[in-house]
């Protein structure tokens, strides 16, 4: 099959076709109108606790963009809780429960994902530093060759052109 | 036969890659003239080869020769004529001759048109160039070779995957690699200048071009990618930061950084080393993005497939290149002298301003990409690094960036006044509390970072035109001075222009696609209505119909606006003959308010116990900005490109080693 | 400084020739060391013979866990290597039909050799769903306190029965006796 560099939703739904193991005769689409809430409000929240959760046939689709079959198990599972009272969180916790943070698209801060979550701070701030420290040693080089002595290619440059203004 | 032609003459492509690769650049470090100027018919000849074995793939496929591994495995007699040809790079082994024949492209053109180019940076750049050639040609001649025979060879091909059988998609890859593979100019030219130790406003001239073509063919091809899976995939999802997208989009931004700083060298004289490491970054992010793709180290599908062989070949690759060429900066980068001076409120800080953004996002972008890897190989567990990441992290880093980019191109060169510039700025100031006020009036319900996308969209936008207004002195001048100064302008600031306009357009696009979704998701009978952001969607019914190589599901709306019909949407959902894959073809009539976007998808029962389709109906608004505004990014790249100053080689080097175009704007 | 490039790819070069041994596909199980979920299936409806439910894992000998399905193309590759562990009567050997149509079902253990302790259909998937499953053929190792212990995803095959999932086995047996 296809190994191209594109947006691969396409490939990564080849791909589960091609594992096949992974899931049950999949419907075309991802939310259907059956697992649906009828309260909009628990429906909304339900939409919101998926696209946060990674479906994990499929690598990198939320469950709610995706079609796969546990995915659509789990969107309903997710409807379950809310309609038993459960938060988002306790609702995203019974997931994690089973899954582990594996599931969770938007990594939790813990002490494995500490670099990610302060990298890019860091970056910025290594960053915003080098930027400093080359206006500073610029700045330290123009007062330097303000002050500096001609070079001798400079006084020869110089005497060049004074030399060619008294032709 | 011709299999094995093609197999022959990507053999001998390999042989004259390897003397392209040798003599020149040894010609050039003794002066040797004769041994330099074997780089042009060498590179020559190499693009006439690769085309010949790209020839060959194309004609196996459109002939459907399925004794042919490649085509047997990627193609099918039924498939219209389109997406066989297609198909030869919808595939591994026949994209990596895509990549080959596109790095040929780009060295048979600095052999035709760099006749300017003094005669050891061409042998050097042409050399190294030839370099890279040289391990990709073993790579598919040792591990992806795309001639391989099937004996026997089947009646009939397994296809192509259905979701590539699309337009979009066939000319989305060479697009793509136009980019990523024209980063290698910039990329050949800073090692050629680390070689020479010399780096002027007369190389950066020359790099320029080759820059642009290919950050405007990267912009174009991830617009395309992006257009496909909005429209392909049936959920109006345009980016989902997957590890392949982001794989597209570092280089994109490295490449932008590198652009801009480019563009200080070519002044001002400065800035030369760093400009040397963005281009060798940005080229290694495309390389990056290979291994990414095609190794299996990250959950992308293409773990299925992969052969490890491959992954190490490429890493082996990786080392070679990006470890040598950093290695040589790290030699001779301390020998390149900037010599021009700025305050950190200038043009040239602005620019750098612009570059710490870039590169402060590329590397969040591959932090985030990579860290799912780093943190497994080091047993830390499994983690998964999703859009909510990147949307936290990415879009705080953008903000002042944007806001810096209306500033910085009113600033002088060396010391500016960014007082007298946020003065001139006062109408897009404006602009975006009228954005502000206007996105919080029209949605009151959407999200607070739609309000600040769209006051960043119209301060860059009227911002970039302030900025156009200055240049050609509008109000302050009579009219038609200020005319003709307009007319006068050269391409490559309209370009700049176009460009950053452009971007504000997307932005806008973003954000009402982003943030201002309505969605519907039910069952229809034929006859019911859905209401949605104003517009009723009526579902007419859904009838058969058969394809080329699929069967379809054609659905049929008509959708009215305030009783008035607006337009009739035809979605259809796909099952194609050989694979069963289904694909969901979404009906979309785009308006300059939004999409007006339905998907059709299995039987159901409707609410009134009639039966229907599952439908799902959207609005998304703005959308069509997006592509828009990345059109005329593209725009600006291209028109930018045709500008006096940046054809290829036109530049000729000064003898002085002062900068050769400080006073050219 | 001109040498600090050079030093982080070199950095990320280690990592990602690391990176290169490991599947990025396998997940590992939440649930090691936890015990087993609770639940009680019924057989597959036809099937002689019992369910299988939390109970069965407590009785104080190590288990093992299969998960399987008719539709599912690996485990028809894997299902001689599970019966071959069953017959060795080592431990007992529990199969999970995992969203399966208990016609199919049926007629695939017909087929291919039924030699289960016992079988719970799990018709809905929920109860998969409760043991982490995302990927069958799954097959778990359950102490005699009944915590799972090991989780194999994928399917079993060729010498991994005697290089790995019967030393587990030994061990886990050795360990909680």
């Amino acid at each position: 099959m296809t190994r191209l560099p594109i947006p691969v939703r396409a490939v990564l739904l080849a791909a589960l076709l091609t594992l096949g193991s992974v899931a049950a005769p999949a419907p075309a689409l991802a939310v259907n109108p059956d697992e649906m809430l009828p309260d909009p409000a628990l429906e909304a929240r339900a939409r919101d606790i998926s696209k946060h959760l990674r479906c994990l046939v499929c690598q990198n689709q939320s469950i709610d963009d995706s079609d796969a079959g546990l995915a659509k198990d789990l969107r309903v599972l997710v409807r379950e809780r809310i309609k038993a009272g459960d938060s988002n969180d306790e609702v995203i916790a019974f997931i994690v429960d089973r899954y582990g943070d594996y599931v969770l698209l938007n990594p939790p801060v813990k002490k494995s994902t500490i670099v990610l979550w302060a990298g890019p701070g860091i970056v910025a701030v290594l960053g915003l530093l080098a930027l400093f420290l080359f206006f500073r040693k610029r700045r330290g080089m123009t007062i330097a060759s303000a002050q500096a002595p001609l070079s001798a290619e400079e006084r020869a440059r110089l005497a060049k052109i004074l030399d060619g203004d008294q032709k | 036969m011709i299999a094995e032609l093609g197999h022959y003459a990507l053999a001998l492509a390999l042989f004259v890659a390897i003397v392209q690769a040798t003599l020149p650049l040894i010609g050039a470090h003794r002066g040797d003239a004769a041994w330099m100027a074997l780089a042009r018919p060498a590179a020559l000849c190499q693009f006439l080869l690769v085309a010949v074995a790209f020839g060959c793939l194309t004609h196996l496929y459109i002939t459907s020769d399925f004794s042919v591994l490649n085509v047997a495995q990627n193609s099918h007699t039924d498939k219209p004529l389109i997406y066989k040809i297609s198909g030869v790079w919808g595939n591994h082994e026949g994209s990596m001759l895509l990549w080959v024949l596109i790095l040929a492209l780009f060295g048979s053109a600095v052999a035709a048109f760099g006749a300017n180019l003094p005669p050891s940076l061409r042998a050097r750049v042409l050399s190294v160039q030839a370099l890279i050639a040289v391990g990709f040609y073993l790579f598919i001649l040792m591990t992806s070779n795309p001639f391989d025979r099937l004996i026997p060879a089947p009646p009939n091909g397994n296809d192509l995957n259905p979701l590539l059988q699309d337009p979009g998609l066939a000319i989305h890859p060479p697009m793509l690699y136009l980019g990523y593979v024209g980063f290698s100019m910039a990329f050949s030219f800073a090692i050629a200048a680390l070689i020479e130790g010399r780096v002027d406003a007369a190389w950066a001239r020359w790099v320029r071009p080759w820059t642009l073509a290919a950050w405007a063919f990267l912009t174009a091809g991830i617009g395309l990618g992006s257009w496909w899976a909005y429209y392909e995939l049936g959920w109006g999802g345009w980016w989902y930061w997957d590890p392949v997208e982001n794989a597209s989009f570092m280089p994109w931004l490295a490449g932008t950084a590198l652009l801009h700083s480019a563009t200080v060298v070519e002044k001002r004289d400065t800035l030369k080393g760093w400009t040397i490491l963005l281009a060798i970054i940005t080229f290694s992010m495309s390389l990056l993005g290979t291994f990414l793709v095609r190794s299996g180290v990250l959950t992308s599908v293409h773990a299925f497939a992969t052969d490890p062989a491959r992954g190490v070949f490429i890493l082996v690759l990786l080392i070679i290149v990006i470890g040598g060429s950093l290695a040589l900066y790290a030699w001779r980068g301390p020998q390149l002298v900037s010599t021009g001076l700025f305050q950190p409120i200038s043009r040239e800080g602005g620019l750098l301003f612009n570059n710490l953004v870039m590169a402060t996002a590329t590397a969040v972008v591959l932090l985030g990409t990579l860290y799912p890897l780093l943190l497994d190989a080091v047993d830390g567990g499994k983690v998964s690094v999703g859009p909510p990441f990147f949307n936290a992290v990415f879009i705080p880093i953008m903000i002042p960036m944007i806001v810096v980019m209306a500033i910085g191109p009113l600033l002088s060169w060396k010391r500016g006044d960014w007082r007298a510039a946020v003065v001139r700025l006062w109408p897009a100031m404006i602009a975006a509390a009228i954005g502000a006020v206007g996105a919080w009036a029209l949605v009151t319900d959407g999200p607070f970072l739609g309000i600040v996308g769209m006051a960043l969209a119209a301060w860059l936008a009227v911002g970039t035109l302030v900025e156009l207004a200055e240049r050609v002195r509008l109000f302050r001048e009579p009219m038609g001075r200020s005319l003709s100064r307009l007319t006068r302008q050269p391409r490559a600031s309209w370009g700049m222009t176009l460009a950053h306009f452009g971007l504000a357009v997307t932005i806008a696009g973003m954000t009402g696609a982003g943030a201002w979704v309505k969605e519907s998701i039910q069952v229809m009978a034929p006859g019911d209505t859905v209401t949605l952001s104003g517009y009723e969607f009526r579902f007419d019914g859904a009838r058969q119909g058969t394809g080329p190589n699929y069967a379809t599901t054609l659905g049929h709306f008509t959708v009215f606006k305030d009783g008035r019909e607006i337009v009739q949407l035809t979605p259809e959902k796909r099952v194609y003959n050989v694979s069963g894959t289904p694909t969901t073809e979404a009906g979309i009539d785009s308006l300059f308010s939004g999409d007006i976007y339905a998907v059709v998808g299995d039987r159901g029962t409707a609410p009134s116990g009639k039966p229907g389709f599952v439908t799902r109906l959207y609005f998304n608004p703005l959308v069509a900005w997006m592509w828009a505004g990345l059109m005329i990014m593209v725009a600006g790249g291209a028109l930018s490109l045709t500008d006096r100053r940046h054809r290829v080689g036109a530049p000729t080097r000064s003898t002085s080693a002062a900068p050769a175009a400080a006073g050219a704007d | 400084m001109y040498l600090l490039p050079l030093v982080l790819f070199a950095v990320l070069a280690v990592y990602f020739a690391v990176g290169l041994t490991k599947d990025p596909k396998i997940i590992p199980s939440a649930l090691i060391d936890k015990p087993a979920p609770t639940f009680d299936l019924p057989t597959i409806p036809g099937r002689k013979g019992d369910g299988f439910s939390t109970a069965d894992l407590k009785k104080g000998q190590v288990s093992v866990v299969n998960v399987f399905a008719s539709w599912c193309v690996p485990c028809r590759a894997e299902h001689p290597y599970i019966n071959k562990l069953a017959e060795m009567g080592i431990v007992p050997v529990y199969g999970l039909n995992y969203k399966d149509t208990p016609d199919a079902a049926l007629n695939w253990l017909r087929n291919l050799g039924d030699n289960y302790t016992a079988v719970g259909a799990d018709i809905s998937g929920r109860v998969g769903i409760d043991w982490g499953v995302y990927g069958v053929p799954e097959t778990f190792i359950v102490d005699g306190k009944g915590r799972i212990r090991y989780k194999q995803t994928g399917p079993i095959v060729g010498d991994m029965l005697e290089t790995k999932i019967l030393p587990l086995i030994r061990a886990i047996q050795g360990g909680s006796q």
